[in-house]
């Protein structure tokens, strides 16, 4: 027999096999009150909620039906199944298009890219419309069901079925030519103990229709909407679950191949108490004249609410070993401290606990990580489970310390005068499930304190990582002083700012030995296993020569891009017609503080998209969440998240705050000054801009930040800045977890507290333009046009790409007081802390716009030096990866 | 019309490589994508490869002879974009007709030319039906995922006129390719299939779809066996895949095309991945040793190229091709 073969996003293959099909019917509006009232109320999105239910609840099939008077029924059925088709976890199974209305039937068909079914079409109206609507079915590419109705009516006992199924079947087989398997009948389920004799035998019509179209007409299905059965027990869900479940236990004998259910309406057979079961089969299969009445009395004992739906805890039935695998791999921490204790007390030595089951448990893990089929988040769970049993076994390990069970010591740090630890904190978790030894040495970590840890402890390999530019510089110097020491360690490097580039370039010709760089926590694993092992000599020199390579051509590629001379490209401004618009007074010039500012403000302008990134989870939000592959964690993420940013907020566990200062300015050469007061140019404070040097396309300006500024013949302008957090209060909160061993949630705080800065930047600047500066008191914006930056103005930041030397934070933090007013401090390095802090300059003017410097020339690089005061040694220093000329002492 | 499964039972039949990249080797200016009566058409054109059956047939033909010369047996009309849908880009929604139309006559003729001066390999031509700019089932805009930018019946009214003259032009089947969105093709279908009844012929069909990325599945989120359910209520000629990946990638979603479908199984990859500048670089010699893969392991019976491709390209591929049998048919 060909099986029915149907596809929403994924295959449904029907074969005699398969059981029983399950249709979901909660997303039918003549069923389902809560539906109807959802569609009425145009609240589609929960609509799809209850779509999505079905799905989780086991449908294989999803049963759509819009035939309602009060609905435009069309224009529902193609505004949902639109709906649903953006929804993978819906989409993934075939669509049944409900309706007694062709035209809705056709817009439905019209919306479905898989193969779905037609629920239904019949002879009621005669055969030749009958055989058009097959053939235009049989176009489209979807299964029918044909409901058991012909001219005379529909069909109610069993010879009526059987006449209208065989007929219906002839024609659609040699008129329409439509593939038997594609048929499916619906012999019509009619409810029974409705106190009308002649209903008492509906139940087993139907069974008995069912066998004989099973037996005489080859391929064709057979369907059939279940609740219907127990209409008169509404009310009753013990008994209406009881009737379901043992007339599908009979339909199913009898051939049935699938029918519309509400699948969490339906009770276990064997589970239905004997009595109840007794007294149901009575009714159904018309066993005994006083059959209704009986039930009926009966019904009223068992009057209750029905199946509850209960958590899974079948797997604590599993021995020891297998219960510490599954809670690894589940994050499970409820049991956690119990199996550990079983485990020491069967294993005798709670070093062997964590070398055996643990570490099972964790490879496990970090192999399903590695094929990805785990992602970052659930990772970092599991870590969590682990240490919180290592916790467990500590005071039992005494002298026992574990030793050289790993595959190895890895030591990771920040830089010195670096902050920024989440990626580093990632890796360190990746790799401690991958059975690596991990010491953390945190961040802002002398080159001297890693060097000489590292020494102590035997460290196998070193892993530096930083997110600000000035932290590349701190590599090499870190690389340096390894030399120095003839050290042979392997050098990892990553972190935001880094490349392979720089590290091929500027870091591996400094130390004799291994430097790999490492994009992300995923490839540390891999680098660090082939460094550890038997090749890894090999694997050394295959990197070597690869970064000789790379630095080889890219010294062949510098100088081949063009640069004009930087009195050239000053010429080549961007130019601003001044005489158009005048100055954009600002309505409260001056400087203005925010002292722990409303959270829940906050929130509203978070940019999800890159916590996601974060914990290496791709995709947009909220698009993210119906990713086949990482939509389901990112949604569990993203309720964690949520409910991590409830408890700080209702717990005041972490204070925003802010300056913002604007100031009558104007520009002189590539300089902005600030003066005192807009009536006499007396200079406050200066900061120093950069200007692109690489040769543009025609009509294409060399820019820089500080012609967005007017001149001083133009008149007086006005610039600002401004410095958020959103960190005061973390160190608290990372304390408090790591003492719980949670890195989760140590991850998730400092991602948080990030996503918080940045949403508290955004709200600053909508607050600055449309309140305290005021130039676009109208503009209203949604969250996503705001992410998109859609407004007038910029906000650069210095040590980003317009604007690159991170030392123009000190003019900034000066001029606005920061550490005073906020909280911020700046390090040695120029990286804000908090980590979770935001600085930058506020331009206004229209044509303001975002740029990347690029590579300057030495010829701007002795003229900032001298508008700076500092040494052309030291700028060259801080912009390293600015010049297109290799430094003299470099 | 059955010359061409007749062939298919007996030996691998091969088809053509890119047009784009071969209509990039030849120096093209603005002019050259007009003529008399688009001179002083305000929108410009160039970049509208469709155009030159009309304004260049003498390019269009020679590489159609290339690739004919380099052993393809069928070759693809030069119609990617030949829909109302894909020309509004250009504002040439009236020309649509005469586009397919002339480049069906030029394709034919070239083939006819061939197939005249060695009668033992004859050679067809595949009317190309591309997969439009837009997409039925997915919402442009990620804000309104109810949104559609068009609808079934634009795309199956678009389709009809496109088939119709590729027909009427003498193409002697239908490729209804580079489908990342199942329910467009689905409009295809559904308009070849009216054409079907209404002139009372049957024209074979080959469908090709395409698998965006390393997730197997397409654009529109259906896995490969879920796309071949559901386009496969027509009685078509051959289901296959083509372009997004190369021969290598293309591999695992061909086995199951091969393993469930009723139909003959085409492939037309890409000369590899495009590399970082969106180059296509796979050499002849490294895509046949892919290609040589599929052929050994019997899951193909067409087999061509497609973005980044040569004559160059479909030499190596055509000499592979005559060394192995074809994929025998699956009786479903």
């Amino acid at each position: 027999m060909k099986p029915l073969i149907l596809s929403g996003l994924e295959p449904l293959i029907i074969t005699p096999e398969s059981n029983f099909v399950n249709v979901g019917e909660r997303t039918n509006v003549t069923g389902s009150r809560k539906f109807a009232r959802l569609i009425q109320e145009d609240k589609f999105d929960e609509a799809l909620e209850v779509a999505l239910d079905q799905v989780r609840g086991g449908a294989q099939i999803l049963d759509v039906n819009m035939d309602e008077g009060m609905l435009d029924g069309r224009a529902a059925m193609v505004k949902f199944l639109n709906l649903v088709a953006s929804e993978p976890e819906i989409a993934r199974i075939p669509i049944m298009i409900d309706s007694s209305k062709w035209e809705i039937i056709e817009a439905g068909l019209q919306c479905v890219q898989g193969k779905g079914v037609v629920n239904s079409i019949s002879l009621k109206e005669g055969e030749e419309l009958f055989v058009r609507q097959a053939e235009k079915i049989k176009r489209y590419g979807a299964a029918i069901i044909v409901m058991a109705f012909d001219e005379k009516g529909q069909a109610d006992s069993y010879d009526r079925r059987i006449e209208i199924c065989e007929r219906s079947y002839n024609i659609l087989v040699s008129r329409v030519k439509l593939q038997p398997q594609d048929i499916i009948f619906d012999p019509n389920i009619f409810p029974v103990a409705t106190g009308i004799e002649e209903h008492n035998n509906n139940a087993v019509d139907f069974f008995e229709a069912t066998r004989w179209i099973k037996e005489n007409l080859p391929g064709a299905k057979v369907s059939g909407g279940v609740s219907n059965v127990s209409f008169s027990f509404r009310g009753n869900n013990v008994v209406r679950e009881a009737m379901h479940s043992a007339f599908l236990y009979h339909g199913i004998k009898a051939g049935m191949d699938m029918g519309i259910v509400n699948a969490g309406m339906i009770e276990v057979y064997d589970e239905i108490p004997k009595d109840l079961l007794e007294h149901v089969e009575d009714v159904l299969l018309n066993r005994r004249s006083d059959a209704t009445d009986r039930l009926l009395a009966f019904a009223e004992k068992v009057k209750g609410k029905g199946i509850e739906k209960k958590e899974d805890l079948s797997w604590r039935e599993a021995n020891v070993e297998e219960r510490l695998s599954h809670a690894l791999v589940k994050g499970i921490v409820d049991f956690i401290d119990e199996d550990t204790e079983e485990a020491r007390v069967k294993y005798s030595s709670p070093l062997k606990v964590i070398e055996g089951p643990l570490m099972d448990g964790m490879n496990v893990v970090g192999d399903l990580f590695g094929s990805g089929k785990m992602f970052l988040p659930q990772v970092v769970k599991s870590a969590r489970v682990m240490k919180k049993s290592v916790a467990y076994l500590t005071p039992f390990l005494e002298k026992e310390k574990a030793s050289g069970s790993t595959k190895g010591k890895i030591l990771l740090a920040t830089v010195k005068g670096d902050v920024h630890d989440i990626g580093k904190n990632i890796v360190g978790v990746v790799m401690a499930c991958n059975n690596f030894d991990i010491e953390d040495l945190g961040v802002m970590v002398p080159a001297e304190k890693i060097l000489d840890k590292a020494e102590e402890i035997e460290a196998d390999i070193i892993g530096l990582s930083g997110l600000i530019t000035p932290s590349l510089d701190e590599m090499v110097n870190v690389a340096e002083e390894m030399s120095r020491r003839n050290m042979k360690t392997p050098l990892l490097i990553g972190g935001a700012t880094t490349s392979r580039i720089h590290t091929a370039v500027k870091i591996a010709p400094k130390y004799d030995h291994t430097v790999v760089h490492v994009l992300d926590a995923s490839k540390s694993v891999g680098v660090s296993t082939s460094l550890l092992s038997d090749k890894s000599a090999e694997f050394g020199n295959l990197i070597k020569s690869e970064y000789n390579d790379l630095a080889e051509s890219h010294k062949a590629r510098t100088g081949t891009k063009n640069y004009i001379p930087y009195p050239e490209a000053k010429r080549n401004k961007t130019l601003i017609d001044w005489t158009k618009q005048e100055a954009q007074l600002p309505l409260k010039s001056g400087i203005t503080i925010f002292e722990d500012y409303d959270l829940n403000e906050i929130r509203e302008y978070i940019d999800w998209t890159p916590f996601f990134s974060t914990w290496m989870l791709k995709g947009k939000y909220p698009a993210i969440f119906d990713n086949e592959t990482v939509g389901k964690e990112a949604r569990k993420l993203f309720e964690d998240a949520q409910a991590m940013l409830d408890e700080v907020i209702s717990r005041k566990s972490l204070k925003a705050n802010a300056v913002v200062g604007l100031f009558p300015a104007n520009s002189i050469g590539d300089d902005v000054v600030v003066w005192k007061d807009e009536f006499e140019q007396e200079e406050l404070i200066t900061f120093h801009f950069l200007r692109q040097q690489g040769k543009k396309a025609e009509s294409l300006p060399n820019s820089s930040l500080a012609d967005f500024i007017a001149p001083v013949d133009a008149g007086t302008d006005y610039f600002g800045g401004f410095a958020v957090t959103a960190g005061i209060g973390i160190e608290t909160l990372i304390e408090e977890y790591k003492r719980e061993h949670d890195d989760y949630r140590e991850i998730m705080i400092k991602a948080l507290a990030d996503r918080l800065a940045e949403a508290f930047a955004e709200l600053m600047h909508k607050k600055v333009r449309t309140g305290i500066w005021g130039y676009a008191t109208a503009e209203e914006l949604t969250n996503d046009e705001l992410i998109k930056e859609s407004y007038q103005g910029i906000r650069p930041a210095p040590g980003y790409p317009a604007c690159p030397d991170h030392t123009e934070k000190r003019t900034l933090f000066d001029l606005l007081q920061v550490e005073k007013n906020t909280g911020i401090e700046l390090t040695e390095s120029f990286a804000m802390y908090p980590a979770a802090s935001v600085s930058g300059f506020y331009f206004s003017h229209p044509e303001s716009k975002y740029f990347g410097l690029g590579k300057i020339g030495k010829d701007q690089i002795e003229n900032y030096a001298q508008r700076k005061q500092m040494s052309v040694e030291e700028v060259e220093k801080w912009l390293t990866p600015n010049l297109n000329y290799e430094p003299a002492n470099g | 019309m059955n010359l061409i499964s007749d062939l298919l039972k007996n030996r691998i039949l091969v088809l053509d490589g890119a047009m784009g990249t071969m209509i990039q080797r030849y120096p093209l200016k603005e002019e050259d994508f007009r003529n008399d009566d688009l001179k002083d058409h305000p929108k410009s054109l160039k970049g509208n490869n469709d155009l030159l059956s009309i304004t260049r047939p003498d390019i269009i033909k020679e590489i159609h002879r290339q690739y004919f010369d380099a052993g393809a047996d069928i070759v693809e009309t030069n119609t990617f974009s030949g829909t109302t849908v894909a020309q509004a880009d250009y504002d040439l929604q009236h020309i649509v007709y005469d586009l397919n139309f002339k480049a069906a006559q030029i394709a034919k003729e070239v083939a006819d030319e061939i197939t005249a001066k060695d009668p033992d390999k004859p050679r067809f031509v595949a009317g190309a039906m591309g997969p439009t700019n837009r997409t039925a089932s997915i919402s442009p805009d990620v804000n309104d995922p109810g949104f559609r930018a068009i609808s079934f019946e634009e795309l199956r009214i678009a389709y009809k006129q496109q088939a119709e003259a590729l027909l009427d032009g003498g193409v002697d089947l239908l490729l209804v390719e580079t489908i990342f969105d199942t329910l467009n093709a689905k409009a295809a279908l559904f308009a070849i299939d009216e054409i079907q009844e209404e002139r009372g012929i049957e024209v074979p069909i080959m469908v090709s779809g395409t698998i965006t990325d390393a997730s197997g599945r397409t654009l529109s989120g259906q896995t490969t066996e879920a796309f071949l359910i559901s386009i496969s209520h027509l009685n078509l000629l051959s289901v296959g895949l083509n372009c997004a990946l190369g021969a290598k990638q293309l591999r695992p979603y061909l086995k199951v095309l091969s393993d469930n479908s009723a139909f003959y199984v085409s492939a037309h990859p890409n000369a590899g991945l495009p590399n970082e500048f969106g180059q296509y670089d796979e050499t002849p010699e490294d895509m046949a040793g892919q290609i040589k893969e599929f052929l050994a392991d019997g899951l193909v019976n067409i087999i061509g190229g497609c973005c980044g491709t040569t004559p160059e390209h479909i030499t190596a591929i055509a000499e592979l091709a005559e060394e192995y049998q074809p994929r025998e048919e699956v009786v479903a």
